[in-house]
């Protein structure tokens, strides 16, 4: 079982990612750069937060159309996990492989703060070790990280169970206090806030247990799958 | 942009002819103040370089310390004031860039950025609001960009910053011992130009921060590119994994004039060059534009010919540009050619070393009767004054400018920024702590003992979250130097931090002199900012949640030393009286008596006493924690004061401890065996905060609505006016 973590020219959490994925969870997880494939034995893929592009354009934008995200794509339609953080979220909507667009916070300003997540599907390869409804203590460190989904979307969302997490007040101004969503498989999962900020006691000051099983999912799916 | 008619005797005499365009425009850069130190340098050497975690290296522009294990911290500050003052946005964004790859020179990662501000009267001045939202905007694009936390600095607003901004910025690295750069070159390396293009703007920079500013020269300001800056930081890092770099030196004041000639006489060794080669940004620049441009974004690199092809498969992978625009030599002179044509050929050391000045000083006229006190009104009622106090810019929260800073990226950060320092996780166990702090109302009274309460406080600051401060960081801010009154405080206030380095043995690791800050409408207070950095060998203290029934215990006296607290200058408007003079003796005791406490695992939460004193102190830990307290104000110790100075005194060398009840017999037994003045003062519980004296209130607030202000004031100001 291996982890493929992306990284795009601006990436910033892939470190971060990589020590709490091998460090933490003793997972094996490998970086790949942009310009090139995935190989085929990717059990997993995460792309960690950042500024690809140095958000040029839009967040996320140019990065959607690196070459690796055709390997994205095609992992995505096979079933594999893919998480997108942050920037990663940001990417995978500019990619079309999840729904909505990630706005100017209505702040204006870029946000870093703790907030806490309350989870509405867990289901997902990354939420199964997680119970409905559980709070997750959790940073969030954007500028564009309000999700906007038109109401018919919305809809669609709720229908399909396609909200992951919803922040548990107010943070940003997402529509519906969304934090994150899947695709309709469930297997494809952004979220604006940071796991890998807060899966440690030391760094987490409020809770760590609740972002851990972030991760435990992660190596619950994918270690029953090997 | 030319020299001193002196100075351009002196070059003409040095190099036996006249000088071409070219040259005046490289020396001049050199020679500036902003280069050369040359008012100051002759006195720097006064500080304490040297220690036991120091390493010192050929060519760094960053301090080393070992931390053990294999593993060093880099730390380095720099200013930006003249470009911020023009244009914040971009000045405060290239400030950050700009120590970065101070960091990054020596071979290390950076990993935390700390920031210092200060502008005019926000309350007042609408365009020293502007300046504020648009440094603090540009630190945070910047520095978020780079995945690198900004954990801490600070913010003071002061009527002589009118129209003026000063932007610190320090920056810390961490890395292995066996990856730092050991700078070497010899005869055939070649001499790489690498990222950014080099473009017209930042000409002149650095002759510009070194002169008053009474015309806004925004072609000197530069233009930031955080993402460039990211990239180069990853292909250095690669680059210096590979073993691919001999020496290395960021670009910055005096852009390519100053890199090559510092490079160049640090090395003892010569570089020619060809400004042909170098990558610009527009096509028609000449080779003196192309010499001085302060471009950001560039590192300047010695490596091999065998080397080189590795470097450029980096510089391609990561999309950056790098240019072989040279090479060494061993006739310690910078040539600079166009193509064939020479444009200067100068010996470096006449380059690298203007002439330093002996600057005369003579004691100010205004400080003769500074320390006299004038009849102040009387507070009728302290409830509505303390509200107003808390709300007031410079005791406010600084939430809404950390909160637009990423201050967790990189996962080292385990307290958080907010109260005294922040502390980050090293890769080999250890933690670091480290924090800036500055006061220009205490300096302005007494350049020497406002300089050193500067020292004590941010040594204050670390030593709460159990580190012991390992070495200090110097930004030395005045006005024109050729005032000898203003010369007088530069050197009062570095006398004063000399003599304190080493009295507590801290060596300074880094510093930066920064004069001229002045506007038509006169000279800045004397600034100095100090940065500590503190080690922690084993763990933080981790502030636990106070509860009720917690105890409250002041170590270190309150004393009548009320001269630039913000009591005497928000309140009363008044500028004047004595201010804290740190007691060497008491204050190491103090330190070393906390640090000890800390230790013993009796405490819940530790809290520095500063600006606004007791009063806030105890307020801040109240709305922190979201609990009440009743503080007894005749128990503080000290000499007998009135209650106003009880409570508002900005003494030194001053804690709040803050612990459960059953530990308060072991702390006493620990403090009973000092020589350090303590007293339990208080109790935490309820919903108010009550400063009594003889059982009556005289300060009463709820915590929530004192919270609610405290922490909103400063955006309600910011963004609503």
């Amino acid at each position: 079982m291996k982890v493929g973590v992306i990284v795009f020219p601006g990436s910033n959490c892939d470190r971060d990612m990589y020590h709490v994925l091998t460090d933490v969870f003793k997972l094996d997880a490998e970086y790949f750069w942009h310009d090139k494939g995935l190989p085929k034995n990717i059990d997993a893929v995460i792309l960690p937060g950042g500024f690809s592009y140095g958000d040029r354009l839009r967040s996320g934008a140019i990065a959607a159309h690196s070459p690796i995200i055709k390997d994205v794509k095609k992992m995505a339609e096979k079933g594999i996990p893919i998480l997108g953080v942050c920037n990663g979220f940001q990417i995978l909507v500019e990619a079309g492989l999840l729904p909505g667009a990630l706005l100017k916070n209505t702040s204006l300003n870029f946000m870093c703060k703790w907030t806490s997540l309350i989870v509405e599907n867990n289901k997902t390869p990354f939420t199964n070790k997680l119970k409905l409804h559980q709070k997750i203590p959790i940073p969030i460190a954007n500028g564009e990280g309000r999700y906007y989904v038109d109401n018919e979307t919305l809809k669609k969302l709720k229908k399909k169970n396609q909200i992951v997490f919803r922040y548990s007040e107010v943070v940003n101004g997402s529509s519906d206090r969304i934090a994150g969503v899947c695709n309709e498989d469930g297997n494809v999962v952004g979220m604006m806030p940071h796991p890998e900020r807060a899966a440690e006691s030391e760094i987490n000051p409020i809770d760590n247990k609740p972002s851990s099983l972030i991760f435990e999912s992660l190596l619950n799916t994918i270690g029953v799958k090997s | 942009m030319s020299l001193e008619p002196q100075e351009l005797d002196d070059l003409t005499s040095k190099i036996g002819r006249k000088p071409t365009s070219t040259e005046l425009q490289i020396v001049a850069a050199e020679w500036s103040e902003h280069c050369s130190y040359k008012s100051s340098k002759k006195h720097l050497k006064m500080l304490p370089m040297k220690g036991p975690l120091v390493i010192s290296e050929k060519g760094y522009d960053s301090g080393v310390l070992d931390v053990g294990d294999g593993y060093v911290i880099t730390a380095h500050i720099e200013s930006h004031n003249h470009p911020s003052a023009v244009e914040p946005y971009g000045g405060a964004a290239t400030g950050v860039g700009g120590v970065i790859r101070d960091i990054l020179s020596a071979g290390t990662r950076p990993i935390a950025i700390f920031d210092g501000l200060r502008f005019g009267d926000i309350e007042k001045d609408l365009q020293a609001r502007w300046l504020f939202k648009n440094a603090v905007t540009g630190i945070a694009d910047y520095g978020n960009c780079l995945g690198i936390p900004t954990i801490g600095g600070e913010v003071e607003f002061d009527e002589c910053y009118s129209n003026y901004a000063l932007v610190d910025v320090a920056a810390i690295g961490f890395g292995k011992k066996k990856n730092l750069i050991k700078n070497h070159a010899k005869k055939g390396d070649l001499v790489v130009l690498l990222g950014g293009s080099t473009g017209r703007d930042g000409i002149g920079g650095s002759q510009f921060a070194s002169d008053s500013l009474e015309s806004e020269n925004r072609s000197a300001v530069q233009i930031p590119d955080p993402f460039i800056e990211k990239l180069i930081i990853e292909a250095i890092l690669e680059a210096r994994n590979q073993n691919l770099i001999h020496a290395m030196k960021d670009l910055g004041g005096g852009g390519l004039s100053c890199a090559v000639s510092e490079t160049a006489d640090a090395l003892s060794i010569g570089i020619e060059m060809d400004v042909d080669k170098v990558h610009t940004r527009e096509s028609d620049m000449n080779p003196d534009e192309i010499m001085v441009s302060e471009s950001q974004e560039r590192m300047l690199i010695v490596t091999n010919n065998d080397k080189l092809k590795k470097l450029q498969e980096i510089c391609k992978k990561f999309r950056i540009t790098c240019s072989v625009i040279g090479h060494v030599t061993s006739d310690n002179m910078m040539h600079v050619k166009k193509g064939t044509k020479t444009c200067a050929n100068l010996p470096t050391d006449v380059v690298a070393n203007a002439t330093l000045l002996d600057r005369p000083s003579k004691k100010p006229a205004y400080l003769k009767n500074i320390e006299q006190e004038k009849k102040l009104k009387p507070i009728l009622d302290y409830s509505k004054m303390m509200m107003k106090f808390i709300s007031s810019p410079n005791i406010a929260s600084k939430i809404w400018v950390y909160g637009q800073y990423d201050h967790e990226v990189g996962i080292r950060t385990v307290v958080k920024p907010g109260m005294d320092s922040s502390v980050l996780r090293l890769d080999n166990g250890k933690f670091l702590a480290a924090k800036i702090d500055g006061n220009p109302k205490h300096c302005y009274i007494n350049p020497r003992e406002g300089a050193i309460g500067c020292f004590e406080e941010a040594c204050r600051n670390v030593v709460c979250t159990g580190a012991k401060p390992i070495g200090m960081l110097d930004h030395l801010q005045f006005g024109n130097p050729e005032n000898p009154e203003i010369f007088w405080t530069f050197l009062e206030s570095l006398k004063g931090l000399t003599d304190f380095a080493k009295y507590f043995e801290i060596p300074c690791v880094g510093g930066k002199v920064s004069l001229y800050n002045e506007t038509p409408s006169g000279p800045i207070k004397p600034t100095p900012i100090i940065g500590i950095l503190g080690l922690i060998d084993k763990t933080p203290l981790y502030s636990k949640k106070i509860t009720a029934g917690d105890c409250l215990v002041i170590i270190g006296e309150t004393k009548n030393e009320m001269g630039g607290s913000e009591y005497f200058e928000y309140i009363h408007k008044f500028i004047g009286g004595k201010c804290p003079v740190v007691n060497f003796q008491e204050s190491k005791t103090n330190m070393n008596l906390v640090l000890d406490v800390i230790q013993k695992n009796l405490l819940k939460t530790v809290h520095d006493c500063s600006k606004g004193g007791i009063a806030v102190a105890v307020s801040e830990l109240c709305m922190t924690h979201e609990i009440g307290c009743d503080v007894s104000l005749e128990k503080v110790p000290g000499p007998k004061l009135d209650v106003d100075r009880i409570l508002f005194s900005e003494s030194h060398s001053r804690y709040l401890l803050v612990l459960e009840k059953k530990n308060l017999k072991k702390l006493e037994e620990l403090l009973k065996k000092s020589k350090a003045s303590y007293k339990m003062i208080g109790v935490f519980d309820g919903e108010n905060i009550r400063f009594n004296k003889e059982n009556k209130p005289v300060i009463d607030l709820r915590v929530d609505k004192a919270q609610k202000t405290w922490l909103n004031s400063l955006r309600e100001l910011v963004v609503h006016g």
